[in-house]
This record gives C-alpha cells, sequence and structure tokens, in this order.
C-alpha cells in the first residue's frame, strides 16, 4: 500500500499543478497579473435598435425592385432565357415526337406480352368483365392502395392548413364571405331535390358496376362527392351537418382503407409462392362475382366521394 | 374521325393560349373549365371511356369548383376590407358632424 | 427529323400544350395562372399516354360476347395508369390553392415577385 500524503504537502508538487492546469480549475491570471474588476458585458437598448435598423435599411436598398439597375436587369434576363428555354424544349419534343413509332400501329414495343395476357387470361384470372378494372384492382392493386393513400394525405393536409379557429379571424371572414350570395334561392332548391336523388343514385350504379362497364370506384366516388356538394349548396350548412360531420369523415375513410389494405394482403404470401387463393369468382357477367373487386370498388368509391366533399367543405368554412 | 379529333385539339391549343393571356382571372378559370371538358370527349374518341367519366366528373367540376372557391375566398377578403373602409369614414362623418 | 411528324398529330398536340403549360409556369406573375398552368401540363402527359395504347381499329377493353382475342382490344395497361394520375392531379390542386389562400391572407397580394421581395426585406 502506498502512504498518502497529506493535503498540504500534495498541493506543493508538480503533479498537482499539472493536473490542475490540464483541468483548468484554476484561472492563471487571477492573483498573478494586476487586472481591472469585472463586470459583465451588457449592450444597451438603443445600440441594438440601430444594429437593427441598419440592416433593415442595407436590406430594403438591396432588395428595392424599382430602383436597383441589377435586378430589374435580372428581371428582363429571366424572362427573354425561359422564352428561349421553352422554344427550344418545344423544338426538342417535337424533334423527338417525329421519330417516335405511329399512332395507331399494332407492331410497337408497347403491345408486348404483357397486355396480351392481360387481355386473354384477364376473365379466368380475375373474373372481371371490364378488363381495365380487373386490371388496376388485382393485377396491380397496390398501385390503387397507395393512390387511395395519397388522396387521404392530401386531405390531411388542406385540414391543416385551412382549418378556420373558434374565436379567431375566423368567423369574421366566415360571416364575409356569404354576403352577396342569394340564400334559399328558390330555384337552386328545386332543381336539387330534384337532382341530387338521381345524381347519388347514379354514382352508386357507377361504383358497383365497375367491373362490368365502364366506371369504378373513382369516377363513382367523383360523381358522390359532386351530388354531396350540390346538396350543399342549396341547402345550407346546418342541414349537411347532419349528414356528414367529422366523425363520419374519420371512421369512413379508415375503415375504408383498412379494409382495402386487410384485404388485399393474401397476395403477401400466395403470389410468389403459386399457391392459390380460394376467392370465389362467379360468374362473369353477374354483379356478384369477381372475387373482391366489388368490395375494393366499393372502399374507393367511398374515400374519393369524402375527398371531394372535405375540399369543397375546408374551402368554404373552416369547419366541418 | 381524324378530322374530328384535329378539330378539337386545335380548340384545346386556342383554350390554353388564351387562358393564359386573359387578363380577368374569372375568365381564365372558365376556359380551363371548358379545356377540360374537351379533353373529356377527346379520352372517348381514344376509347377509353373510364376516362371519359373520371375527367368529366373530377376536371370539368371538382377542379374548376375549388378554383372558384379560392376565387371567392380572396374577393371575400377584399370585400371585407372595403366594408370596413366604408364603416371607418361613415364614422368619420358622424364624428365631424 | 423524321418522317412521322404529321401521323402522330395527338402526340404533337400533346408536347405542344405541354410547352405552353411549362410556359405558363415559369412566365406569368399570378399564382392562380401558375396552377392552371400547372393543370394543363398534368392534362397533356395523359393525353401522350393514352395516345400509346390506342391501336386503329380496335376497340373498348371490355369483353363482349366472349371475344378474347388480342387483336379485338386496345393495350388496356396506359389507361390504368391514366386513371391514377388524375385523381392525384386534383389533390395537388387542392393543395396548392389552400397554400395560396393562406399566402393571401399573410401578404395580401397574388403577385409571386412582391411576395418574394417582402420576404427578403424581412431577412427570411
Amino acid at each position: 500500500m502506498s502512504r498518502l500524503k497529506p493535503r498540504e504537502e500534495y498541493e506543493k508538487t508538480r503533479a498537482f499543478r499539472f493536473f490542475r492546469w490540464l483541468s483548468g480549475s484554476k484561472d492563471p491570471y487571477l492573483g498573478e497579473v494586476e487586472m481591472k474588476p469585472q463586470e459583465e458585458w451588457k449592450e444597451e437598448e438603443s445600440v441594438h435598435l440601430d444594429h437593427i435598423h441598419d440592416h433593415q435599411a442595407l436590406r430594403s436598398r438591396i432588395y428595392d425592385t424599382e430602383h436597383n439597375k441589377k435586378i430589374l436587369f435580372f428581371y428582363k434576363l429571366y424572362k427573354l432565357a425561359a422564352v428561349l428555354f421553352c422554344v427550344g424544349l418545344a423544338a426538342l419534343l417535337l424533334y423527338t415526337v417525329s421519330y417516335l413509332p405511329k399512332t395507331g400501329a399494332a407492331d410497337r414495343p408497347a403491345n408486348n406480352e404483357v397486355p396480351a395476357r392481360y387481355i386473354e387470361k384477364g376473365l379466368q384470372e380475375t373474373g372481371a368483365v371490364n378488363i381495365v378494372t380487373g386490371m388496376i384492382l388485382d393485377y396491380r392493386a397496390f398501385d390503387t392502395f397507395g393512390e387511395s393513400n395519397v388522396l387521404f394525405v392530401a386531405t390531411v393536409t388542406v385540414l391543416i392548413l385551412l382549418h378556420a379557429k373558434k374565436n379567431g379571424k375566423g368567423e369574421e371572414e366566415q360571416e364575409n364571405d356569404r354576403i352577396f350570395e342569394p340564400k334559399n334561392d328558390a330555384i337552386l332548391q328545386a332543381g336539387a331535390t330534384i337532382l341530387v336523388p338521381v345524381i347519388m343514385l347514379f354514382g352508386v350504379y357507377i361504383v358497383l358496376n365497375g367491373h362490368l362497364s365502364p366506371g369504378g370506384g373513382f369516377s363513382g366516388g367523383a360523381v358522390i362527392g359532386a351530388g354531396l356538394i350540390l346538396y350543399l349548396n342549396a341547402f345550407g350548412f346546418k342541414k349537411t351537418e347532419k349528414l356528414f360531420t367529422e366523425k363520419v369523415y374519420k371512421w369512413v375513410s379508415f375503415s375504408a382503407l383498412t379494409t382495402y389494405c386487410l384485404a388485399k394482403s393474401y397476395s403477401f404470401f400466395t403470389g410468389a409462392n403459386h399457391l392459390e387463393s380460394h376467392i370465389p369468382l362467379g360468374t362473369p357477367g353477374h354483379i356478384l362475382s369477381s372475387g373482391l373487386i366489388l368490395l375494393l370498388n366499393i372502399c374507393v368509391g367511398m374515400v374519393v366521394a369524402c375527398t371531394m366533399y372535405t375540399f369543397y367543405v375546408m374551402f368554404r368554412k373552416g369547419d366541418f | 374521325m381524324t378530322v374530328f379529333q384535329l378539330m378539337l385539339m386545335t380548340f384545346l391549343i386556342v383554350c390554353a393560349v388564351s387562358a393564359s393571356f386573359s387578363k380577368n382571372l374569372l375568365n381564365s378559370v372558365l376556359i380551363y373549365m371548358s379545356f377540360s371538358l374537351v379533353m373529356s370527349i377527346l379520352w372517348v374518341c381514344l376509347e377509353s371511356p373510364d376516362l371519359a367519366i373520371t375527367e368529366a366528373a373530377v376536371g370539368a367540376g371538382v377542379t374548376s369548383l375549388l378554383f372558384f372557391a379560392t376565387l371567392k375566398k380572396i374577393r371575400g377578403i377584399v370585400i371585407e376590407r372595403e366594408v370596413e373602409k366604408q364603416e371607418r369614414e361613415k364614422e368619420k362623418e358622424k364624428s365631424d358632424e | 427529323m423524321g418522317a412521322n411528324l404529321l401521323v402522330n398529330y395527338g402526340e404533337a398536340v400533346a408536347m405542344l400544350l405541354f410547352v405552353i403549360g411549362f410556359t405558363n409556369l415559369l412566365l406569368q406573375k399570378n399564382l392562380i395562372k401558375k396552377i392552371i398552368g400547372l393543370n394543363i401540363m398534368d392534362s397533356a402527359v395523359y393525353l401522350f399516354l393514352a395516345e400509346k395504347g390506342y391501336i386503329e381499329g380496335r376497340t373498348v377493353p371490355i369483353v363482349v360476347n366472349g371475344v378474347q382475342d388480342v387483336e379485338a382490344y386496345i393495350n388496356p395497361i396506359p389507361s390504368g395508369l391514366v386513371l391514377t394520375g388524375i385523381v392525384v392531379s386534383v389533390s395537388v390542386t387542392a393543395l396548392m390553392l389552400s397554400l395560396t389562400i393562406r399566402l393571401y391572407r399573410r401578404y395580401h397580394t397574388l403577385d409571386l415577385d412582391e411576395i418574394s421581395t417582402r420576404l427578403k426585406k424581412e431577412g427570411l
């Protein structure tokens, strides 16, 4: 065991001084050099304000668009360069188009074995009479899922940007937004009483018949959304809020997206392993055929309709 | 059909150019709406009815409606400031009297 | 210069519309006209894609009377791609218009040059 030195003897050794210098715990100038008493540096308010004032004056002189010659020259140069660039782009694109294969020719490279497979085996493998719907909801179902998510994300972003606060500027703007609008217009209400049920029925027909005739989730959803917008315009906000509130929107879009996701995840297991997914395909031509396509069309249609309606309501009034 | 398609496409180009050169914003949006509608007819000529229904409902319907709603919000804000100015002038006149 | 410029009139018109929309986007000062220019560019691209799928003499890809010959229907793939694109284009337009409304509330102008000048003067 080593003998420990007492404290006063240790403080006289070189090792103690070395380690104290290394750790920096003692100020080397204090007590060794003559210094004035230290005060904290305070900046005067007026000096600070002068600094800010100078910065602002400098910036407004630099970016003064009317008198600064360099900025005016840049604007003119920008316009000239933009026109030249666009003319050059047009010439280049037309030059490329002239070398493409003829429109409507049957032997172009885009008509290879992939569309041949979709057309020849489409009816047997998907059960849908409409080949395009069968393709986007069965062969390429993940693209449609991604696109429904894009719609959902866009709606959420518009909700964040345009949501009006209750006791802010929003209320005054809402009232002044409708100063010049005729309320309870008789012609519009009479027309809407006849048209809105027909439009909704037509939209539902398009969605349900997606696999048998042209249409599908996107078209039908857009038509249903347009019908809801007409109802809102004719009858005011209070009546429509009984039908469609924020809770309805949340539940509808969430359940539609989750159903789509869960319904199509079987193909993770059956696709690459070449297994049979035992979903009944039914007789083509009947409405209850083609496996899961009817369910997926309904999900996509609901998401699209809610999206269109939400965009419009957010733009008119900031709230649901 | 070729002549019909050529006429429709010429109309498309004319619509696009005049939508960029008009001074009134409302006129621009209306011309864009008709551009969208003629595109919808072109989709039928190109044998894709799904696209025609979707473009008619979405392009000539919802997009143009959103443009109108935006223009109304912007002008609504302008109208609100003018209404405030008128009210202030009336108050000044009353206090002057 | 290849020989197909006048035969591919649909694609040439689509390219012209694309350049018109792009010029709008670059040179217009008003924000709403820029958004209209972007929409015109979108529509031009969809027209080009759908022209790629068209084959002369064949019909709509809906199976009628059990005829499942490749020779009887047009190419269905570009149609599916454009369908997704049209709906995404409306979401992008709605997003840009809501950003325009917020910008207008803050700066009370729709002129992009003025907004950027004011931003630089504020030092942002």
